[in-house]
């Protein structure tokens, strides 16, 4: 808990990280709002997409600046020296980012709901879809902060993976509608099941079961965490 | 444009479904979660929240550390080391740059993993499980590493709640070592902002905030001001006093001597010597050192010098300085004169008290001027 608590007061309560939360996620709602209308249909077709990208990149953002930059400055060397085992040590690591991404979430969906009728949304998916998104994009950041060095690596790499995601997991073009070699490649991206769920919850256009895509989800976020602590335990604690 | 408070019959119908999925979704989260839990806690020994044993198995040895090895590629940082460190002794590990100092204690603290030997720290094998023991231990890096966005006093409490104390006690305790180490004034300011000397203070006392058993001490007083410096010895000493056991690491030869129990000498990962102060210093007992610096010493012939005081023995310095030693007292002014004799101008000639340092040469066969250049470097850094 203290580390979660220390985490929000040094980096998420920063007044830039506050603007780039907030301001991030209202600037693409905006861009796309602009270019595709703020009628209900096309709100309610957009906004799965917009939330999951406000998540994605707050995320994985936030992750590869407060990992990385304590591993550089040797102050991750005391969380590791501390008597807690790996994994919880983890899980509170990455509990920041979290909340971050939730509340980068709300944002788009605040906006949603001033511009159109949401009565129709089925909110007992949409949250917890935005929780396991934000689980899931927190753990691919931390994959992501565990496997460089350097903070503008880690912003490189994390965008090795989502721009791709960007167009690959259904944010914005639908999956079915890709060309049939790429379409596999979304299948292996978490972020397919998670805008799926919303697509489901929101605009009920969901392509796959709300169970099989919530059990995806919850899959990866697994995979993407214990092979996270493996690459800690084999690169950190050498 | 459709609204959608007209709601279509099939669209009824898939949420109605969406709903049904949800419970099978609950069921399957459940399974998942518990299959987790299950890889995290049960199967792996070290998992999420598996209970630290906080037992001390309570021995005279506090460290026992047998055929320890370390490479990194090629280099081999610790080359089979074996030490004991006794409970409430302060145990000083003495080498020059890249001697293997830090890479021991990183083994020994569960940030790095042994090749081979073994470990045990405070009666706890922490040979495959590096962080068994690490409820006993404090550590001070050899830098400074705490939060530079949070202030000293919240840095402490920080500390103190990685090691569970509870809020209450982490208070008391931040303000006990603040004011301890001189630095309750600037308690709410930002490490950050904190001079290098202050920086260094609160990271000791970070690392003894929850009164550890073993405290382990990377170059503490390494680039700090000199009243700094006395200050954490004066808190180690302190430390000592209490039971505490130390494990320091230094190259500031001079410190160990005065600080320390026994010493380690560690050189390109081996421990050439392993003794106490005294009794590393008792073979220079009873003998003089007198060192003669002189201008143009080039021009000097040292065997000369031999022929005409075969009692003494005679050796050149790193800069050119003349050192004699001698079981016998010496004789300054006679040698002073033999020197001036030969063209040679005395610029100082001085007696010098038998130190860790003359062991230290002897035993390690590095001289001084290196670990002085080591020392510079560090404290430029």
């Amino acid at each position: 808990m203290c580390i979660l608590k220390k985490d929000v007061r040094a980096y998420y309560l920063k007044p830039p990280n506050i603007s780039w939360g907030l301001l991030f996620p209202l600037v693409w709602t905006g861009m796309f709002f602009v270019k595709f209308g703020t009628g209900s249909e096309s709100i309610l077709s957009l906004l799965p997409g917009m939330v999951s990208i406000s998540i994605l990149f707050g995320t994985t953002s936030m992750l590869a600046v407060t990992v990385t930059f304590e591993r550089k400055a040797k102050a991750f060397e005391r969380l590791l020296l501390a008597p807690v085992p790996l994994g919880l040590l983890m899980l509170a690591k990455t509990g920041g980012a979290i909340l971050f991404g939730i509340v980068n979430a709300v944002v788009p969906l605040l906006v949603g709901f001033f511009l159109a009728d949401l009565s129709s949304v089925v909110w007992g998916a949409v949250v917890p879809a935005v929780v396991m998104i934000a689980i899931v994009s927190t753990f691919l950041g931390l994959f992501i902060a565990v496997s460089v060095s350097e903070v503008f690596e880690a912003q490189t790499f994390s965008n090795f993976f989502r721009f791709p995601m960007m167009f690959l997991c259904g944010l914005f073009f639908p999956v079915e509608e890709l060309p049939v070699f790429l379409q596999p490649f979304s299948f292996v991206l978490p972020l397919t099941y998670g805008v799926d769920i919303l697509h489901g919850a929101i605009a009920g256009k969901n392509m796959m079961s709300l169970s099989f895509d919530f059990l995806m989800i919850l899959l990866f976020a697994l995979l993407l965490f214990l092979f996270t602590l493996r690459n800690i335990h084999r690169k950190w604690i050498t | 444009m459709r609204r959608p408070d007209i709601v279509s019959a099939e669209r009824l119908f898939r949420l109605g479904k969406k709903r049904g999925e949800l419970r099978s979704f609950t069921g399957l989260s459940l399974l998942t979660i518990a299959i987790a839990v299950w890889m995290l806690v049960v199967r792996r020994g070290g998992g999420l929240f598996s209970e630290i044993d906080n037992t001390i198995a309570m021995s005279e040895v506090c460290i026992q550390v047998s055929g320890l090895r370390k490479s990194f590629g090629n280099v081999v940082a610790v080359d089979g080391i074996s030490f004991e460190v006794m409970n409430g002794e302060l145990f000083g590990f003495l080498g020059p740059n890249g001697a293997g100092k830090t890479t021991t204690i990183n083994m020994l603290t569960g940030l790095a993993r042994p090749d081979a030997g073994t470990l045990v720290v405070g009666g706890i094998d922490c040979t495959k499980n590096p962080k068994s023991a690490q409820h006993l231990i404090g550590v001070v890096p050899d830098e400074s590493n705490l939060y530079p966005e949070l202030s000293g006093y919240d840095n402490l409490c920080f500390c103190g709640g990685l090691y569970g104390m509870r809020a209450s006690e982490r208070r008391a305790r931040a303000f006990e070592l603040l004011e301890l180490f001189g630095l309750a004034e600037a308690a709410g300011r930002k490490f950050a902002g904190y001079s290098r000397g202050m920086k260094r203070r609160l990271t000791i006392a970070a690392g003894i905030m929850h009164s550890p058993t073993i405290l382990f001490l990377d170059e503490p007083t390494t680039g700090i001001d000199v009243q700094s410096a006395r200050l954490t010895r004066d808190m180690l000493k302190a430390l000592h006093r209490s039971g505490t056991t130390i494990f320091l690491t230094t190259h500031y030869i001079e410190e160990a001597e005065r600080m320390c129990d026994r010493i380690a000498f560690i050189v390109e990962g081996r421990i050439v010597r392993t003794d106490t102060v005294e009794n590393l210093l008792k073979p220079f007992q009873g003998r003089e050192v007198v060192q003669i610096s002189v201008s143009a010493p080039g021009m000097l012939n040292l065997q000369q010098l031999v022929d005409v005081f075969p009692e003494y023995g005679v050796h050149k310095g790193e800069r050119g300085e003349i050192r004699i030693e001698s079981p016998v007292p010496v004789k300054v002014g006679r040698l002073v004169r033999f020197l001036e004799e030969q063209g040679a101008e005395v610029t100082e000639a001085r007696k010098k008290l038998q130190s860790l340092e003359d062991v230290f040469v002897r035993v390690t066969g590095l001289d001084t001027a290196t670990m002085n250049k080591e020392k510079e470097k560090r404290a430029k850094k």
